[in-house]
């Protein structure tokens, strides 16, 4: 279980990153946290012939707040956005999601930009930068672009990135006043790859919901919306009876991959008690 | 006294610093890399190798088949006397025509890194033919299944069975009769630091030295002389920090016999390091069993009868040298053994398949046997309307019974299990657990109990593997040495792999001899330095090292005492030693330091009078005799909250009480229990070895294969009973697999206590999330 040997490459500003990315593409991996790459490497599932570091560049650790808006760089920790009081008021889904990632030697190590970029279906912050409509920055020496994360990720392991750019940062809408977000998940042992997940947001509106986002990690080959839900939520008043709708339309909305050992009915079924609780949640706040 | 003391351990603190030395730190001058070749497929021919691409890579020095190992190394068969008829088929340490399991080494890439040799590794291409495989035991017996092994009929490798009494009728006569059928997944032992070995072959002197992460290196001193070819005093195995081995680390491993066949053919040091996935691949697994089982009741509860069906494998080979028999064993023997019983009727089969090899591994079979029994006594009382708790109490085999061998042939010289379970109920209110039980359900919060009563079997008689006709010591011998300063050298044949019996083994010396603690060092894990001893498994090493030290140290003592009596023109029998100086008993005054006594009998022993020489240093031993084990027993209590939404169930409080005789130092005793049922709990509800139907393991990380983590364990609250054997002066008992032993029993009844209410039960461990909601009927 050792890596296959490979170059190693530590620019020393973005542009020479970009340079180099240009110049070996395919060829080479970008390597920041290292938390899913190395293993990656270890098991010989990945050989790339370059591995360019980025991790010391400091243009992408910045943490901005401009008006509706949070723009996270793509080599914050997850535990540097666990402390920021920032993320905690203006972005509560995010706050909430990163408490389950994995354990505290992960978070210290693991990147916002790498764990998106790496497009695990049962990713915390992947399912919630889709709860949130977020919008990735991708850059190379071609230019810079924002794609979507709803186009971002294309499948298992599979994203919008070509082989020359890099996820410089996540732009986040912030909460509005009196926003509901919730992240639930469920996981064998804490810091488990989830076996089903959740990320809510909406507002509250006349005993109801608008504004309605609701994303699931872990049930398909990439988080995904769950549409018809979101629509049914804000179709009228929430309460007792339309949660138990709401439930029973996510379970016939998901279609969870064949796995020996959590096979797709028991996925379908957390995903239908993780929304229950969920809007139980809700209900409670309304009552409050 | 020192025994019996909590002392802390010095090792803990070194390897908590990081300062460990473990096998994979020693790094030896020209030392090769090995990596192994490995079967991608569960059952496959093996045809043309090609190494030429291997060979061509820069740094690679040799790649290795079986043919090229066929005049270094023997071949072994894993048979055992007492088992007469158990078949043992030819295993060599690369296959050779055939692989029996994904991940049996076929190759051995030699490289200057380990990375290079998985280079070469990569590069090795074999012409591989598919043979069906065969993952089930019920498949692996069926008449149309392909026979693993060319030399048998089919492949049921062994089959046995004990009567007692007459079940048949019991069962016809019976007010009620509780049946199940369990299935205990595969796991394995799991040690934090894997299998590793750095042999050396030096030509001039035909030395074979070898460091290993082992728990036993006179039996592997033993093995490798005879496998290799090699007069023993040739050959030396050192055990190093050994970074935990449960039963893992006491077998022969094909791999490391590699290394070692390798290092002798190259006439360089080769080391092989298991990584993680090689682990679990190919490292010895546990438990696969799937039991059939029912118990008879009277109206009022008494056990009128028991009947056992178990049937398991062995993987594709037996394990060498002890065979994979004694899972099934120790199951169709214990199952029930706390109980007062006498219709009995068990049998067992053993199967080969295309998994790798069961082994021993801690507690072995006990879990099962609790498990099986502990369930179907629940189920029981709870047709019958009865407390199980009070089912127990009356069944047990109580001071009245005791000496008794079990209806499974078993002795049991003297059993605590009343006063056990009185002391749980003493710290668990199983009443007001009740009453919050009956008001969480309110709620949808579903809580349960489940008691387990549990035998352990330790330190196992020299007629076992003596009869079985291996080469296994059950027989230890201690030699101490007084230095000249008066400090203590304890060379030991117990080895410490974590454990902390060094420190044990310290405190009895010490306490014996009546010198201070600091003043002894023990000293294990060395084939050559070390007296001939069995090492440290099957919880051997309190029992049987621990009285071992405790002669020696009586003997040293004697011999101090007569310099001294001599010196002192006393009779020895006035004189004592306390705190290292020799005390006069009447008066308390403290004649002369034990240092003294030292430097007088190792330079100027013409100045003691009369004939007394001053033999400072002794060796003394110590084994049973027609006892195969020396039992110990306990209760264990563990309560659960089951989420009947998502199937999750966490552990909330896990009480063991336990029973081990006396105690050398219950910070030792403590820890043993606490990670033996923390490793139960693992079994109960995590860890599981899975494969696909073609033979693939799917659990080949820490990703799929999951270890109980703190995060999940419930603090293990833990109570002694002492009991002390009267087969020696200590008293001692193991008390290794204790934790292990109870834990499964304990869970499953809890999760089946708390979903009682949806008149749903669950047989199959672990109890993941996905078969609890089958067995709920919620997917």
């Amino acid at each position: 279980m050792k890596a296959p040997d490979f170059d190693y490459e530590r620019p020393a500003d973005l542009p020479g990153a970009l340079d180099l990315l240009a110049r070996h593409g395919a060829e080479a991996s970008l390597i920041a946290g290292g938390q899913s790459l190395l293993t990656l490497l270890n098991f010989r599932l990945a050989a790339p012939e370059l591995l360019i570091d980025i991790g010391r560049l400091a243009a992408l650790k910045q943490l901005v707040e401009t008006d509706r808006h949070i723009e996270i760089g793509g080599l914050l920790r997850h535990c540097d956005l666990a402390a920021s009081p920032l993320i905690a008021r203006a972005l509560p889904l995010l706050h909430q999601a990163i408490g389950h990632i994995a354990h505290p030697a992960v978070r210290h190590r693991g990147t916002i930009g790498g764990s998106l970029a790496m497009a695990d279906p049962a990713a915390e912050l992947a399912a919630c930068c889709l709860a949130l409509d977020g919008q990735f920055s991708l850059l190379s020496t071609r230019g810079q672009r924002w794609v979507a994360a709803g186009d971002f990720f294309q499948g298992i392991y599979a994203t919008a990135l070509a082989p020359d750019e890099i996820l410089t940062a996540v732009r986040l809408p912030k909460g509005e006043p009196g926003g509901i977000s919730i992240f639930d998940e469920v996981a064998r042992r804490r810091g488990d790859f989830a076996l089903a997940g959740l990320a809510f947001a909406a507002t509250p509106q006349a005993g109801g919901l608008k504004g309605v986002r609701l994303a699931l990690l872990g049930v398909a080959d990439r988080p995904i919306l769950a549409r018809d839900t979101m629509a049914l939520l804000e179709s009228g008043p929430l309460n007792q009876a339309r949660v138990e709708q709401a439930a029973a339309r996510i379970v016939g909305e998901v279609d969870p991959p064949e796995d020996p050992a959590y096979p797709p009915a028991y996925r379908r079924h957390l995903v239908g008690v993780l929304l229950r609780r969920t809007l139980q949640r809700v209900l409670m706040a309304f009552s409050a | 006294m020192t025994i019996g003391a909590e002392v802390p351990r010095d090792r803990a603190k070194r390897l908590l610093s990081g300062r460990g030395r473990y096998v994979d730190d020693i790094n030896l001058p020209r030392m090769l890399h090995l990596a192994l070749v490995r079967s991608p497929h569960a059952h496959a021919r093996i045809g043309a190798i090609d190494r030429a691409d291997a060979l061509a890579l820069p740094g690679i020095v040799a790649v290795l088949t079986a043919a090229d190992l066929e005049t270094a190394v023997s071949s072994w068969r894993a048979a055992h006397k007492l088992f007469p008829g158990m078949a043992a088929p030819e295993q060599s340490a690369l296959a050779r025509d055939v692989v029996r399991w994904q991940g049996e080494a076929v190759a051995a890439v030699l490289g200057e890194s380990r990375a290079v040799a998985e280079d070469g590794a990569e590069r090795v291409s074999v012409d591989w033919r598919e043979l069906p495989a065969v993952m089930d035991a019920n498949q692996a017996l069926a008449p149309e299944a392909a026979v693993l092994h060319g030399d048998m009929a089919n492949n049921l490798a062994f089959a046995a069975e004990i009567t007692a009494g007459d079940a048949e009728a019991a069962f016809r006569a019976a007010a009620h009769v509780a049946e199940e059928h369990f299935r205990f997944h595969r796991h394995s032992g799991v040690s934090l630091e894997p299998r590793g070995i750095i042999a050396e072959f030096e030509p001039g002197e035909s030395r074979l030295t070898v460091h290993q992460s082992h728990q036993t290196p006179h039996q592997q001193q033993d093995l490798y002389a005879r496998l290799l070819g090699l007069p023993e005093h040739k050959v030396r195995v050192i055990c190093p920090d050994v970074g935990g081995a449960f039963g893992l680390k006491h077998h022969l491993m094909a791999d490391e016999l590699v290394a070692c066949a390798a290092a002798r053919l190259l006439c360089r040091p080769v080391k092989y390091i298991a990584d993680r996935l090689e682990s679990f691949l190919s490292d010895v697994h546990c438990r696969d069993h799937e039991v059939h089982a029912r118990m008879a009741f009277s109206p009022t509860g008494e056990i009128l009868a028991l009947q056992v069906d178990d049937l398991f494998n062995a993987g594709a080979y037996g394990q060498y040298p002890r065979s994979s028999i004694a899972e099934g064993n120790q199951i169709i023997r214990l199952t029930g053994a706390p109980y007062r019983h006498a219709n009995y009727q068990a049998n067992l089969r053993m199967a080969f398949l295309n998994k790798s090899i069961l082994g021993h591994i801690r507690s072995v079979g006990h879990p099962i046997a609790c498990a099986v029994a502990e369930r179907l006594i629940d189920l029981g009382a709870s047709r019958l309307g009865l407390d199980p708790i009070a089912v127990r109490r009356r069944n047990y085999l109580n001071e009245a019974d005791f000496p008794t061998t079990s209806v499974g042939g078993v002795e049991f010289e003297n059993l605590s299990f009343t006063a056990c379970l009185d002391k749980a109920l003493e710290i668990i209110d199983v009443a007001q657990f009740r009453q919050e039980q009956a008001e969480l359900r309110t709620r949808n919060v579903h809580r349960g109990i489940g008691v387990a009563t549990f035998v352990e079997l330790t330190a196992i008689g020299p007629e076992y593997y003596g009869e079985g006709g291996q080469h296994i010591s059950a027989q230890e011998t201690c030699l101490l040495r007084l230095e000249a300063s008066g400090a203590v050298r304890c060379y030991t044949g117990a080895t410490d792999q974590g454990q902390g019996i060094d420190t044990g083994i310290q405190q009895v010396v010490a306490g014996v001899l009546g010198v201070p603690l600091s003043e002894v060092e023990v000293i294990s894990g060395d084939s050559a330095l070390c007296p001939m001893g069995g090492g440290s498994w099957g919880s051997r090493g309190a029992a049987l090292a621990g009285e071992a030290a405790l002669r020696a140290a009586a003997t040293l003592r004697q011999n101090i005492l007569a310099i001294a009596a001599s010196l002192l023109q006393k009779n020895a029998t006035e004189l004592t030693i306390e705190q290292g100086m020799v005390v006069d008993i009447a008066t308390t005054y403290a004649h002369m330091a034990v240092s003294e006594i030292s430097r007088i009998g190792h330079f100027q022993p013409y100045s003691i009078p009369g004939d007394v020489t001053a033999d400072l240093t002794v060796v003394e031993r110590y084994a049973t005799r027609g006892r195969l084990f020396l039992a110990g027993n306990g209760v264990q209590i563990a309560i659960v909250e089951v989420d009947v939404d998502t199937g999750i169930v966490r552990p909330l409080r896990h009480l063991v009480v336990h029973d081990c005789g006396r105690i050398l130092n219950p910070l030792l005793v403590r820890e043993q229990i606490r990670g033996g049922a923390v490793q139960g709990i693992g079994a109960a509800l995590y860890e599981e070895l899975r494969y696909d139907p073609a033979g693939q393991l799917l659990t080949g990380s820490f990703a799929d294969y999951l270890v109980p983590m703190a995060g999940e364990m419930p603090d293990i609250e833990v109570a002694h009973i002492e009991t002390p054997t009267e087969t020696s002066v200590l008293g001692a008992k193991g008390a290794g697999e204790a934790g292990t032993a109870g834990a499964v029993g304990a869970i499953l009844n809890a999760v089946n206590d708390a979903i009682s209410p949806f008149a749903a039960s669950i047989a199959e461990v672990p109890i993941t999330p996905a078969r609890l909601l089958r067995a709920l009927g919620r997917f």
